[in-house]
């Protein structure tokens, strides 16, 4: 809001000096901007501004707030029974997704980069996870889960393996979590892949092949190198979105059995939303914001060097 | 979009290059082949299976997985059909998807337009303001978001959910629409300039009718993103007749516990609608979700 004083301030000195800026960009800038910052600051700054408020305070979400009580908040957060689960597994999505998803999702960019009918068939097949809604995706692993019914189970048996009910088992829940994201992100990191590996001229490649470059050493040194803004935005995306991970969560398991599986969100879900406890919430909020802005600003440089490409 | 429309263009160049027929290798060898089969399987089992155990009687699912069901019966189907929550449901996230690609649009192709072409003092500050908006998911600020929209009586109202959902894709939109204005040519705007045109004119005449693509790559983006949406309305809707399709799904799930072939089917009708739209319009829904990040 601040900056939109300044601007409209600011214009009539610069207005006289510079070739594009006169008056009548004034008309079109109170046309143009205002709306996108009010609607920004008022839905997407504020709250962040309140979360941080909230945290310091013991609120119950009605009335006046002024029961100020430091940094009690994010003591009970830390010291919060199932804090550190939440943690780990959100810390785990976000390890699963880096090491196991994204390699996935280059393997397959690598040969689905190439042309032919079948190619583009799989091509669609492997993004198509990604259109369905985060609950679809898991309900129809629920049901593949399911011990009675599921077809985990029940190929478990035909292998002689005794597979236990994995979503109800404390140690299970989390691998079998991970399939499903990974079954349900692969492909879009892999579209992102086979853009950037498109990109690359075919001359490169084939002078390449031409001098007998083998096969492994062209991903290696030419096609990788080539898809590195690609590899950058698609880590950005993988880490933040293990970090917000919620809405698989919740069909799935809803952070069960016995909070086992609770990841960061599902745990404000939990424990700040459901029991309207602004102040923990808030202090939940404060902590992912700084995680999240801790990744974005170690990846600025890089960000901004793809913007400007 | 450029970047999918060079690349298909490139691999054209290697085919009428001299190479002798039988140099050219296969394409993929038989290892990748494999691969690509083992994993073709892992994502289309779970979906395959869905969809036929809407026919499956509860019993079927658990004697005969993957085979087809001992009868095509739609019966699951057909009550759902009549029932009123499947068509109630889908409505309604349609409105609301189509309210934020509306609003979203409309916003930020403005403000990327004042960023691209006028020149302000701040411009550089403001921008870089409503690019804090790509740092954060809005599920962080979810609680706050929640009292703010108390206060402002926008609880319950799928005008709040439109308005809040076109709030967090602002600053992605504008970013998409900024790179796209960017590259038009300069000299469109200055011949306008000279023409004596106002900024507002140049934007609705010249720049608007220019930029379909990325309207359509940032509508798909949005689109995509509200339909999907869970949290969000999850918080804010509370009568049973505004629930979204993904609410109205984990409702019908919870309503009906275990009865497996019924949720199936109703996942099954749910999912339709995506599958579909995503095979016709693939091409933009491909670039409108990676298009942002990977520019050719």
């Amino acid at each position: 809001m601040a900056s939109t004083a300044a601007t409209s301030g600011g214009v009539p000195s610069v207005a006289r000096r510079s070739r594009y800026m006169d008056r009548k960009s004034l008309v079109p800038l109170l046309l143009f901007l205002p709306p996108s910052v009010i609607l920004f600051t008022v839905f997407v700054v504020l709250p962040m501004v309140d979360a941080t408020t909230f945290s310091f305070f013991d609120w119950t979400g009605y009335g006046p707030i002024t029961d100020f009580v430091g940094f009690d908040n994010y003591a009970d957060v830390l010291t919060h029974r199932n804090w550190g689960t939440a943690v780990r597994n959100s810390l785990i999505a976000v390890a699963v997704s880096l090491a196991i998803q994204l390699p996935l999702a280059m393997w397959c960019a690598l040969a689905l980069s190439e042309r032919g009918p079948a190619i583009n068939i799989l091509r669609t097949v492997f993004f198509l996870p990604f259109m369905l809604a985060d609950v679809a995706a898991g309900l129809i692993w629920k049901f593949a889960y399911d011990g009675d019914y599921g077809i985990i189970p029940i190929v478990g048996h035909w292998l002689g393996v005794d597979t236990p009910y994995v979503l109800a088992d404390k140690f299970w829940v989390m691998p079998a979590i991970m399939v499903v994201i990974t079954w349900k992100y692969f492909g879009f990191h892999m579209m992102i892949y086979i853009a950037g590996l498109q990109s690359i001229p075919g001359e490169v490649i084939e002078a390449a092949r031409l001098d007998g470059v083998k096969k492994w050493q062209i991903v290696r040194h030419i096609k990788l190198p080539m898809v590195r803004s690609a590899i950058v935005i698609s880590v950005f995306f993988a880490i933040t979105g293990a970090l917000q991970l919620f809405d698989i969560i919740l069909p799935l398991t809803n952070g069960g059995p016995s909070h086992a599986s609770h990841t960061i969100v599902s745990f404000l879900y939990q424990f700040g939303i459901l029991r309207m406890k602004l102040g923990f919430g808030g202090a939940v909020s404060v902590i992912l914001f700084i995680a999240c802005v801790a990744v974005a600003l170690a990846y600025r440089r890089i960000l901004f060097k793809v913007e400007q490409s | 979009m450029a970047a999918i429309d060079t690349a298909t263009a490139a691999p054209a160049v290697a085919a009428v290059s001299p190479l002798p027929k039988r140099r050219r290798r296969p394409a993929l060898s038989v290892f990748q082949w494999i691969t690509m089969a083992v994993v073709a399987l892992f994502v289309l089992v779970p979906l395959y299976t869905t969809v036929l155990g809407g026919f499956k009687e509860i019993g079927e699912l658990r004697v005969n997985p993957f085979g087809f069901p001992a009868s095509w019966d739609p019966v699951r189907f057909t009550e759902i059909f009549t029932g009123s929550k499947y068509f109630a449901s889908m409505g309604n996230s349609l409105v609301i998807a189509v309210g934020t690609v509306i609003l979203s649009i409309a916003l930020s192709s403005m403000t990327a337009f004042a960023f691209a072409h006028i020149k302000f003092f701040g411009s550089k500050y403001l921008m870089g303001y409503l690019m804090l908006g790509l740092l954060f998911p809005a599920a962080t600020g979810i609680l706050p978001l929640f009292i703010k929209m108390r206060d402002l009586g926008m609880l319950d109202s799928q005008w709040g959910i439109i308005i809040v959902q076109a709030a967090f894709s602002i600053s992605f939109s504008i970013l998409l629409f900024y790179n796209f204005f960017k590259e038009l040519p300069r000299e469109l705007i200055d011949a306008a300039r000279m023409d004596n045109c106002g900024y507002v004119k140049i934007y609705w005449y010249v720049t608007l009718p220019l930029c379909l693509p990325i309207i359509a790559t940032v509508g798909v983006f949005n689109f995509v993103g509200s339909w999907n949406s869970f949290l969000l309305p999850l918080i804010v809707l509370n009568t049973d007749a505004k629930y979204t399709w993904p609410l109205g799904i984990m409702q019908f799930q919870g309503q009906y516990g275990s009865d497996w072939p019924r949720i199936l089917a109703y996942l099954t009708l749910s999912l339709l609608p995506a599958v579909v739209a995503f095979l016709v319009a693939q091409r933009y829904i491909i670039s409108g979700l990676t298009g942002g990040a990977v520019k050719g």
